[in-house]
């Protein structure tokens, strides 16, 4: 299967500022999560595949077409959910949707007929005449997944779906990406910073860190490459036992409670750590073996260690 | 548990090629001045003097004691100045063209879509364009139209050809400087109302400024910073007037030019999908 989306050699500045620096990435077919701390460039790269920010260097291809060259032609075939809220005042949300259709090649009666398709399909149905001005944030992000559902396109852009929702909500909203990606055959580049999201939805990941890649491929791959996890608490000055450890090639990261996980390589066997605890007098009051989640792999890719 | 799974299908029907969204947004637009009664009151009394002109162009045509108001090329002129206050009212409530977009972050949701930014603004230009030409070129055309109709003949049109492109010309370069001007204040702010009085400050305070200057140093080029003024030089040489202002018709054509093309820089600045702070 050729690849969604295509970079090689992205640079995009504001300015003086860099916000993505030589982004070479490629987005397989099916469900991929864009993941990175706030400032990471995610959105920054939406935007430039969609032609807001043309590119400094580098090329970019979406659906097999180049972003440079066809910018109308890349826009007609995905849907973009923005991260902030925007409406056209003075609008319900079946004129909105409608309207949008409309803005991407749908025929007056085909708009409005598939608006109210997809305000059903998002859960928006009995709210579907309402001004948008009236509706809560959680509608507000359902709208815009409708808004970018309706011409039906090939491949989704979305944009921190689940911001501002309550957990209920937050739920429905991953359901629905999920249906998307998985039972109705469009393609998901799902930006968040919140790794959950990116985990329940998606089989790939590209983790963005500073305007470059950290790291990129299959989250159960990058997940479980060799090696094990163990979590470990220990008693004593741990300092010098850690670093210990990372001369014996183990890694630790802390976490905010007193439990640290340390990745084991392959080869390496994770009784030793015993050892090198006796030899610097620490107790380990706890040591229980572990999975790698998708945390572990954005820790280990942005160097939170 | 499967929620919300009502009827997601893949659209199966043709799309329309690209570079017709204008066409969407200006339709928009319009279908939404319509609903508002204020606008559509303004509309239809704009049409009032037009009315008036229909009768004064019957009874010069019937009755000789009312030939004193026979049809001259200086009823179109004043007809298309007395439409000037209508003209200004329609600019006016057009300030939220692109204001009401900004404020609401719509510029994303447009700009995302298959549409360029020259689409979205031509969009956005030609409902207050169309509705300033409703008031303008299409009641002066008519009153040529029902000239004839009262006069029986085509002589007073065919000594007077000039006038079909003077009402062209100067309704096409009314509608043009104040949709332009209103469009690009308009993507300059948030707020409608901001828009609107910032267009009329200007309106007024150049006219002033004109009036002020012209007193002190006695020269009338001071017209040329006037839009009001310089449309009027324009329209007294269409309608080959003697012009009371002494501006050569080809700097207030530059002139015209000038803020025409300052508002498209505004606008190419302005109309952004991201807004690049630096």
């Amino acid at each position: 299967m050729p690849p969604v989306v295509e970079l090689q050699h992205v640079t995009v500045r504001y300015g003086a500022r860099t916000a993505l620096q030589d982004v070479s990435a490629t987005f397989p077919t099916g469900a991929v999560g864009l993941l990175g701390p706030n400032g990471a460039g995610k959105s920054t790269m939406l935007r430039a595949l969609l032609g807001f920010v043309p590119p400094t260097e580098g090329q970019m291809t979406v659906l097999g077409l180049d972003v440079a060259k066809s910018p109308l032609a890349v826009r007609a075939r995905i849907g973009y959910m923005q991260e902030t809220d925007g409406h056209i005042p003075g609008m319900n949300a079946v004129s909105f949707v409608a309207f949008c259709g409309e803005l991407s090649g749908l025929p007056r009666a085909d708009a409005m007929q598939r608006a109210h398709e997809v305000l059903f399909y998002v859960g928006l149905g009995e709210a579907r005449y309402r001004n948008l001005e009236t509706y809560s944030t959680g509608m507000k992000q359902r709208i815009k997944l409708a808004q970018a559902l309706v011409h039906d396109p090939e491949l989704l852009f979305l944009d921190e779906p689940t911001n501002g929702m309550d957990p209920k909500g937050r739920e429905e909203m991953l359901t629905l990406i999920a249906d998307i990606a998985r039972n109705k055959g469009l393609n998901v580049i799902l930006s968040s910073h919140l790794l959950p999201d990116v985990e329940y939805t998606c089989e790939h990941v590209i983790v963005l860190d500073k305007g470059t890649v950290a790291t990129q491929g299959r989250i159960e791959g990058l997940k479980g490459p060799g090696g094990s996890l163990v979590e470990l608490r220990v008693k004593g000055e741990p300092a010098p036992f850690f670093a210990a450890l990372a001369g014996a090639g183990f890694q630790v990261h802390e976490s905010d409670d007193d439990v640290m996980r340390v990745f084991v390589p392959e080869g390496h066997d994770p009784q030793a750590i015993f050892g090198l605890a006796s030899t610097h007098r620490i107790q380990v009051r706890h040591f229980r073996p572990s999975v790698e989640t998708l945390e572990d792999v954005f820790a280990k890719a942005v160097g939170e260690a | 548990m499967p929620i919300h799974d009502q009827g997601y299908r893949h659209y199966a029907g043709r799309k329309r090629p690209l570079g017709t969204a204008w066409w969407v947004i200006a339709r928009q637009q319009i279908r939404t001045v319509l609903t508002q009664k204020r606008y559509l009151a303004l509309l239809l009394i704009a049409w009032i003097p037009f009315v008036a002109r229909v009768v004064q162009i019957y009874l010069a045509a019937n009755f000789q004691q009312a030939a004193f108001l026979a049809t001259s090329k200086e009823l179109f002129r004043g007809f298309l100045d007395q439409q000037g206050l209508f003209v200004f009212l329609l600019i006016v409530g057009a300030s939220g063209a692109i204001a009401d977009d900004r404020r609401a972050n719509a510029l994303q949701v447009y700009l995302s879509k298959p549409l360029t930014r020259v689409e979205y603004i031509a969009g956005k230009l030609f409902a207050p364009f169309a509705f300033v030409l409703s008031v303008t070129l299409v009641p002066a055309l008519l009153l040529l139209i029902v000239h004839v109709a009262f006069a029986g003949s085509l002589t007073f049109v065919t000594q007077n050809l000039y006038l079909l492109p003077a009402i062209l010309l100067y309704s096409v370069v009314l509608a043009l400087v104040g949709t332009f001007t209103m469009v690009a204040l308009s993507s300059l702010s948030k707020s409608r109302r901001f828009t609107a009085l910032t267009f009329t400050g200007l309106f007024f305070f150049t006219t002033a400024m004109y009036q002020a200057l012209q007193r002190i140093t006695g020269s009338q080029l001071w017209a040329l910073m006037s839009p009001r003024d310089l449309l009027s030089v324009i329209g007294d040489a269409a309608f080959r007037i003697p012009g009371q202002r002494a501006v050569p018709l080809w700097a207030a054509l530059i002139a015209v030019m000038v803020i025409i093309g300052l508002s498209v820089a505004v606008l190419e600045k302005r109309i952004r999908g991201v807004e690049v702070v630096k």
